[in-house]
């Protein structure tokens, strides 16, 4: 069975795909929650760039550096979550159109 | 082989990160990001991060997709209602930098790593064993802060989320 390798660019185009949708989510969405998974999605993305490089450097450095982007995802998404929370007791509504007070 | 399981799951990557984007439910996005995380782990896996594989499964899709469709449940959020309607110019062109941004991004990286060999499983293990010996003598200090960042995250986490705010 043939055995062809990957490059190496193709996993960083594939970052850059998933980057870009995230980007595009954290655009299009309206709701706050899916604005916010739309940020983790771009978090995963910088997350694979870490690693393929990892790989191409043959050092453990970007495991190390991707290792800390999941805990302050975490830590993000812990203050994050109570934050929509904190809005959603206030306002009664997840939509970031008409949380708009501070606009006017 | 190699080529074949990078193929499959990274369709499954990106078909689940354009559903995450489409979906109007916020329960349908939570999983389509759970599949998302779940084909990179195997793309870790394949490039010789043993450890972050399994800690992208344990804390992104374990720890971190628990706490958003718990706050989804205990929100009771429902799909979300077309009130924002973008004109028809606005759309179009938002796709076109999309794809002029995939396609920039695609030649600069083609360009730089021309020459990039190609992915050997297990041609680099980058072992647990490894992974903990820089992070407690290289990265000692960043590590320690750390643990404060968290401490201070469930601080304010709890702050934010008490009843009398």
């Amino acid at each position: 069975m043939p055995n062809p390798p990957v490059p190496l660019s193709w996993y960083l185009i594939l970052s850059a795909i998933l980057f870009a949708l995230g980007v595009a989510g954290f655009i299009f969405r309206r709701n706050i929650i899916t604005v916010f998974m739309s940020i983790e999605l771009m978090l995963n993305a910088v997350n694979l760039s870490f690693i393929t490089f990892s790989y191409q450097f043959k050092q453990v450095d970007g495991h190390i550096l991707s290792f800390f982007v999941m805990v302050v995802a975490a830590a993000e998404a812990a203050v994050g979550l109570a934050i929509i929370l904190t809005v959603f007791k206030n306002r009664s509504t997840l939509m970031i159109d008409e949380v708009n007070s501070m606009k006017y | 082989m190699t080529a074949l399981i990078f193929i499959i799951f990274a369709a499954i990557a990106v078909l689940c990160g354009i559903n995450l984007v489409v979906q109007t439910h916020p329960i349908a996005s939570a999983l389509s990001l759970i599949g998302v995380m779940g084909s990179l782990a195997v793309l870790y896996l394949q490039l010789g991060g043993e450890f972050i594989a399994a800690a992208q499964v344990i804390v992104y899709a374990g720890a971190i997709m628990v706490l958003f469709i718990f706050v989804i449940m205990l929100l009771n959020a429902g799909a979300e209602a077309p009130t924002f309607q973008a004109s028809r110019f606005v759309r179009y062109f938002g796709m076109i930098l999309f794809f002029a941004f995939l396609v920039l991004i695609s030649f600069i990286v083609l360009t730089m790593q021309s020459k990039s060999e190609g992915v050997i499983f297990g041609a680099f293990q980058g072992t647990t064993l490894d992974v903990g010996r820089k992070l407690f003598t290289a990265y000692l200090l960043p590590f320690e802060v750390t643990s404060v960042l968290i401490l201070i995250a469930l601080v304010g986490a709890i702050v934010l989320a008490r009843k009398e705010v």
